[in-house]
C-alpha cells in the first residue's frame, strides 16, 4: 500500500505514477496569483521533454496563463482539515499474487517499437 | 435496418432473417460512401470486421450465441484491439499496430461476439471537446456537418448518428461520452468509477477515465454495457461486485422517482433555448410521476479549474511513456538520447496534448505540488461530499449536459479555456466517480439538445431505467439527421 508522505493520515489510492512526486510535497506556501514567465515555460517544456521555440513558447505562455487564471479561482477555498481525494471509491490498492502471470510476448511487444536489435530497444549512445 | 435497435438486430440475427456478414456488409458499405463527409472513422479493415461476422454467424448456427453476437459497432481509437491501429488519434501513434486487446475489446469480441467495424476518431488522447485535436483531422456532426459533433468521443457519435454503425464504445474522462452524445442526439452512458476495465484503454487522466456506450438508446446502452462490465485484475482499480443486468429495470415505473434539480446548473452561463427544452423534459417527468426537489452542489463552480489541475497533472505522468523507445513516433532526425525524447515528443504530441503536460508538470512540480495538486485534490473531495447530501434528497439528478447545441468547426478552437468550459456540467460528474448519461430532449435550431441524468454509485440500473421510461413516452431518440440515407 502506498502512503503519500505524512499528508493524511489514512492511505488512499493516488494516480499511476504519481507518487514519484510524493517527495515534492512541501510545507503549503502561499503563491501570489499564476502568471507564467516565458523562462517557465521553456523550463516546464524541458522537464517534460517537449523541445518547444521561441514562438510557440510565447503562444504557450498566453494559453497557459489563461488556463492558470482559470484554476486560480481553487485558492480562495479554504480546504483545512479537508483530506485529499485521489480516487472514487477511497478503496486501497490491491495486491495479487507474487506468481508469474503474463506468457512470453517479448517479439509481438518488439515489432512495434522503432528500432530494436537482437531483444534490445536501441537508443542513441548514453554512456561514452 | 439501419436505424433497428440492438434488440431488433439480435431477434433477426436469431430468426437469420440476416446474417453477421450481410448485416456488417450494409454498415461497412455505409461507411464506405458516407465517412469521406463525417471523418467519423479512422481506420475501417473490412476483411477483419468480415471475419469476425463469419465467426458470429457459426456461432449462431451452432447456438452458442449470446444476445449481441453478430452485431456490428465501433470502436473509440483509445481501445487497444490486437492487430487494429490504435491511434489515439494522435501522430505518436499513428504507427501503432496493438499487439493485444484491451479487456473491452476482448469482452465484446470473444465473450459477446460483437463485431468491430473499425476504429472511430476522436480528440488527441482524448483531450477536447470538438473532436478538433485529432490527428486525423475534425470529424462532422451529422446534423450540421459545419459544426463539430462535440469530444472527445466525436467519431463514435458522428458514426452512430449516421448509422455507419448501429451502436459504439466511447469513454469519459470529464465528458467525452455525454457532451458528444447530447451534440449528436445519443444517449450515452458514463458508468461508475471502476466498473469498466481501463486496461487496453490508452490512459489520460486515470482516476477520472471510465468507458462506456453510446447509442441510439437506452435499452441499446444497456445491452452494450452488459458485454462491457465485469472485474478485471489487470486494471488495479476495477471494482470486485457482483455481475449486474443492466436491462433488469428498465420498464420499472417511475412514481415516486425524486428528480434533483441542482440550483447551480440552472442559472447563468446556459443557452436559453437549450434551458428551455431541459425544462420541458423535466416537466414530462413529472407527467410520468416523478417529483422535484431543489439541491444543491455548493462547490459545482470549482469542478473545471480543479478538474484542469488533476486531469493535466495525471496526464502529464501517463504520458510521459511516449518517448519514441519501446513503441510510437520517434522523430527521423536527432542527436543525444534527451534530443530524441525531445523532437519525439515536440513533433508527435499536437498543441493541446503539449499544453495539458506542461500544465501537469507546472502543477506537480516543487513548491506548486500543495497549492495546485493537493488543493484540487480537497476540491474534489468537496465536489464529491455535495453529492453524496444531494442524494440524501433525490434519486437522480438532472441538468443540461451541454451549456450550447452544437458549435462550429474552429469556433472555439483557439481558445483553450472557452473550450473548456463546454464542460461545466459534466466534469463533476467524473471528479466524484458517479455514473452520468446524456439522453436526447429536444432540438434549437434543428440541432439536438441533451438532457444529464446524474445518479448515486452503481446506480447504473436506475439510470437507464429512468432514461428508457422517457424514451418510451418521447421519440426525440428516434430522429435522425437529414441527408444520410
Amino acid at each position: 500500500m502506498l502512503r503519500l508522505g505524512g499528508a493524511v493520515g489514512k492511505t488512499f489510492m493516488i494516480p499511476y505514477n504519481a507518487f514519484h512526486f510524493k517527495t515534492l510535497c512541501t510545507a503549503k506556501k502561499s503563491l501570489a496569483p499564476m502568471s507564467l514567465t516565458l523562462e517557465q515555460v521553456k523550463r516546464i517544456a524541458h522537464l517534460a521533454r517537449i523541445e518547444i521555440s521561441d514562438d510557440e513558447a510565447l503562444t504557450t505562455q498566453g494559453h497557459l496563463n489563461g488556463i492558470f487564471q482559470l484554476i486560480e479561482q481553487m485558492q480562495a477555498v479554504d480546504t483545512t482539515g479537508i483530506e485529499p481525494m485521489a480516487h472514487a471509491q477511497d478503496v486501497s490498492q490491491r495486491l495479487r499474487e507474487d506468481a508469474v502471470s503474463e506468457g512470453d510476448r517479448r517479439a509481438a511487444y518488439q515489432a512495434v517499437a522503432p528500432e530494436i536489435e537482437a531483444g534490445l530497444y536501441l537508443v542513441p549512445k548514453v554512456i561514452e | 435496418m439501419i436505424n433497428a435497435s440492438l434488440k431488433e438486430l439480435s431477434l433477426a440475427l436469431a430468426a437469420k432473417k440476416v446474417s453477421s456478414v450481410e448485416l456488417s456488409s450494409l454498415f461497412l458499405d455505409r461507411i464506405e460512401r458516407l465517412n469521406p463527409t463525417l471523418n467519423a472513422f479512422v481506420t475501417v479493415d473490412r476483411e477483419k470486421s468480415l471475419v469476425m461476422a463469419r465467426d458470429a454467424d457459426a456461432r449462431i448456427a451452432a447456438g452458442t450465441a449470446g444476445p449481441l453476437t453478430g452485431i456490428p459497432i465501433a470502436q473509440k481509437d483509445i481501445f487497444c484491439a490486437e492487430g487494429w491501429l490504435s491511434t489515439c488519434g494522435s501522430k505518436m501513434l499513428a504507427n501503432f499496430v496493438s499487439p493485444y486487446d484491451a479487456t473491452v475489446i476482448r469482452k465484446m469480441h470473444a465473450e459477446a461476439g460483437l463485431v468491430s467495424l473499425g476504429k472511430t476518431n476522436m480528440d488527441e488522447f482524448a483531450m477536447g471537446s470538438s473532436n478538433e485535436t485529432s490527428f486525423f483531422g475534425s470529424v462532422r456532426n451529422p446534423w450540421d456537418t459545419q459544426r463539430v459533433p462535440g469530444g472527445s468521443s466525436g467519431g463514435s457519435a458522428a458514426a452512430v448518428a449516421a448509422r455507419l454503425a448501429p451502436a459504439a464504445t466511447g469513454t469519459d474522462t470529464g465528458g467525452s461520452i455525454r457532451q458528444p452524445a447530447a451534440l449528436c442526439n445519443l444517449t450515452g452512458l458514463k458508468p461508475t468509477y471502476g466498473v469498466v476495465s481501463r486496461y487496453g484503454m490508452i490512459a489520460f487522466a486515470s482516476s477520472l477515465d471510465q468507458g462506456g456506450p453510446m447509442a441510439a438508446s437506452a435499452e441499446d446502452c444497456a445491452l452494450l454495457l452488459n458485454t462491457m462490465v465485469g472485474f478485471d485484475e489487470r486494471d488495479s482499480t476495477s471494482l470486485e461486485r457482483p455481475v449486474e443486468d443492466y436491462a433488469r429495470d428498465l420498464d420499472k415505473p417511475l412514481d415516486g422517482l425524486r428528480i434533483g434539480l441542482p440550483k447551480e446548473f440552472f442559472g447563468e452561463g446556459c443557452d436559453a433555448e437549450v434551458m428551455a427544452a431541459v425544462r420541458a423534459a423535466i416537466a414530462e417527468y413529472e407527467k410520468l410521476g416523478a417529483t422535484c426537489v431543489e439541491v444543491s452542489l455548493p462547490n459545482s463552480h470549482l469542478s473545471v479549474p480543479a478538474y484542469y489541475v488533476i486531469a493535466p497533472a495525471e496526464a502529464s505522468s501517463n504520458l510521459s511513456r511516449f518517448d519514441g523507445v519501446r513503441y510510437g513516433y520517434r522523430a527521423p532526425e536527432y542527436g543525444n538520447l534527451d534530443d530524441m525524447y525531445m523532437k519525439t515528443r515536440a513533433q508527435g504530441f499536437g498543441a493541446e496534448v503539449k499544453r495539458r503536460i506542461l500544465i501537469g508538470a507546472y502543477v506537480l512540480s516543487h513548491g506548486y505540488y500543495d497549492a495546485y495538486y493537493l488543493q484540487a485534490q480537497r476540491i474534489r473531495r468537496l465536489i464529491a461530499n455535495d453529492f453524496v447530501e444531494a442524494f440524501k434528497h433525490c434519486d437522480v439528478i438532472m441538468s443540461p449536459t451541454s451549456p450550447s447545441t452544437a458549435f462550429k468547426l474552429g469556433e472555439k478552437a483557439a481558445d483553450p479555456v472557452q473550450m473548456y468550459l463546454s464542460d461545466i456540467y459534466t466534469i463533476a460528474v467524473n471528479l466524484a466517480g458517479l455514473p452520468g448519461m446524456s439522453i436526447p430532449c429536444g432540438f434549437v435550431g434543428g440541432l439536438p439538445v441533451g438532457l444529464q441524468l446524474i445518479g448515486n454509485y452503481f446506480a447504473e440500473n436506475r439510470l437507464l431505467n429512468v432514461a428508457h421510461r422517457y424514451q418510451q413516452a418521447t421519440d426525440w431518440h428516434q430522429r435522425r439527421p437529414g441527408g444520410i440515407e
